[in-house]
């Protein structure tokens, strides 16, 4: 195939993949959480079972006035709804979903360098959210951000240097080629770091102290009105893809399953990226807000030790089986 | 080398060396602005797109690993800690009429002789050394890490270990405030009380 053409091809798949995945999650959010909690969610729109509620709620937010207050700094305010987007699309183009070249947008040789360095980047547009908006709920939020990414980037970084040392390279589709079933139960502890620790850096409950809605009225986000808002909300589900995908990738052996890897592995990598989407939501049914100090006492004095924990064992036992 | 030089001209335009002086340029603009700018968050938000450029250029150079350990470290933590630092204490929008310094023009001398200094040791080192684009990429992580661990482990590891202690002592400074905090605290408070007795009385 032409050169210019595949990679056009690339880039349109992986566009698609970025502007209706985040909105399967959305809506799958509005059901699981209804249903959790004893409603019938959305029912209307579209006819069945309001399968296009967040297709009317596109339209909404597009409808909605597009403010800027009187005191912001203009061009950061609305330049900060970008900076927030852009990473998880640009993120999306280097996870794998099935073997072989033909099944990601781009090799990269460090790809989880790559995916962490850039997801790392997207917390920035929050920071400029939140201090250009001139509201003091809107600082406050954004200096919870800050203090979030700082205490959840290290674990992150550590469960990741786990599995990149227990496959002997730092490249997404280098790790699932090396990937074993046995490497599960071995990197668990990691994956569950891992996990946590991207839960709190997208601000998903119960880690969503910088965006607490009934304390500090969504934080960096108070004075966002009409497609903007939309923009950080739809980066908010961009993530949570981005993290299920990361989480399949690095420990759950991406396309990997019991039959039909070489044919059906895309189907493998969605599903498993399915279900932790689904615990994602659970998890925000399930548990209450973390207050801030409970924040930056659970990764510095139990996440940090676990992935130290983690990189020790993965050490240990690759000394032993080489 | 002369050979190397006459194969590849001064600066012969290809893609991707007008790309490289491209980046360049924009690097160092915004890295003149992220000086002279009087707002201090956007002066932080501009260092944002100089570490960012500088990343670029890594890229062009086939420097993969080297170039999003720039993203992780200076664009992700650094800048994300500075505007933390910078929105705890004052971050006003708008201009800071104080944001200027009356030593900028030692400073600037600093720059320059810093920038001299590199320039000159990055000529004299690689001269006339052009990097093949079209073979196997020169800094793979692979390439990267086995230079690193086979050349350079001592100055990795004293690196280290200066990280180390650099670690260690933030910890102490950060404990003795506390501690005197808290013996000062204590100071304070009988006084107070007595105070507040003596306001009753």
């Amino acid at each position: 195939m032409n050169d210019a053409v595949d990679v056009a091809l690339r880039l349109l798949i992986v566009f698609a993949v970025f502007l209706t995945f985040p909105l399967i999650v959305g809506q799958t959010e509005h059901k699981v959480m209804a249903h959790m909690q004893g409603r019938l969610g959305p029912m209307y729109a579209g006819g069945f079972h309001g399968w296009a509620q967040l297709v009317a709620d596109g339209v909404k937010f597009a409808q909605k006035e597009d403010v800027v207050p009187a005191g912001a700094d203009r061009r950061i305010f609305q330049l900060a709804p970008a900076v927030a987007l852009l990473p998880y699309l640009l993120v999306l183009l280097a996870v794998p979903i099935g073997p072989g070249e033909g099944a990601v947008g781009q090799v990269l040789d460090a790809g989880i360098f790559f995916v962490l360095a850039v997801m790392g980047v997207g917390v920035l547009g929050s920071l400029m959210a939140g201090w250009a908006s001139a509201n003091k709920f809107s600082l406050l939020g954004g200096l919870r951000t800050a203090a979030q990414l700082l205490a959840y980037e290290l674990p992150m970084l550590l469960a990741a240097a786990s599995v990149a040392m227990a496959a002997g390279t730092v490249s997404l589709t280098g790790i699932l080629d090396a990937f074993h079933w046995w490497w599960l139960p071995w990197q668990i502890v990691g994956a569950i770091v891992f996990f946590v620790a991207g839960l709190a850096e997208l601000q998903r409950p119960p880690f969503d102290m910088p965006v607490a809605d009934s304390e500090i009225i969504f934080g960096a986000y108070t004075e966002y009105t009409g497609l903007r808002f939309a923009l950080f909300l739809l980066a908010e589900y961009a993530g949570i893809i981005v993290l299920c995908g990361l989480t399949t990738v690095l420990f759950l052996g991406g396309w990997h399953g019991p039959w039909g890897a070489d044919g059906l592995g895309w189907v493998w990598t969605l599903l498993k990226a399915a279900v932790l989407a689904f615990v994602v939501i659970w998890l925000r049914v399930t548990y209450p807000r973390l207050r801030e100090d409970q924040l930056q006492k659970l990764s510095w004095t139990l996440l940090v030790p676990l992935s130290l924990a983690q990189i020790a064992l993965t050490g240990i036992v690759k000394v032993v089986i080489s | 080398m002369t050979l190397a030089a006459a194969q590849h001209g001064f600066l012969s335009p290809t893609g991707v060396e007008i790309a490289f002086l491209l980046v360049g340029l924009a690097t160092f603009g915004a890295a003149l602005v992220t000086v002279t700018t009087r707002q201090l968050v956007h002066a932080a938000l501009w260092l944002v797109v100089t570490l960012g450029g500088l990343a670029v250029e890594y890229l062009l150079l086939t420097a993969e690993f080297i170039a999003w350990v720039q993203v992780l470290i200076y664009v992700g933590s650094v800048v994300v800690l500075l505007l933390f630092g910078l929105m705890l204490t004052r971050a006003p929008i708008g201009r800071s009429p104080d944001a200027d310094s009356g030593n900028r023009w030692a400073a600037l001398a600093v720059a320059v002789a810093s920038a001299a200094a590199l320039v000159w040791v990055v000529v004299d080192a690689f001269r006339t050394t052009w990097i093949d684009l079209d073979g196997a990429a020169a800094g793979t992580t692979k390439v990267t890490g086995e230079s690193l661990f086979q050349n350079w482990v001592l100055p990795f590891e004293a690196l280290s270990v200066l990280l180390l202690a650099a670690l260690v002592g933030a910890i102490v400074l950060s404990r003795k405030a506390k501690a005197d905090a808290a013996t000062a605290a204590q100071a304070r408070e009988p006084r107070g009380e007595q105070a507040a007795e003596e306001g009753a009385r």
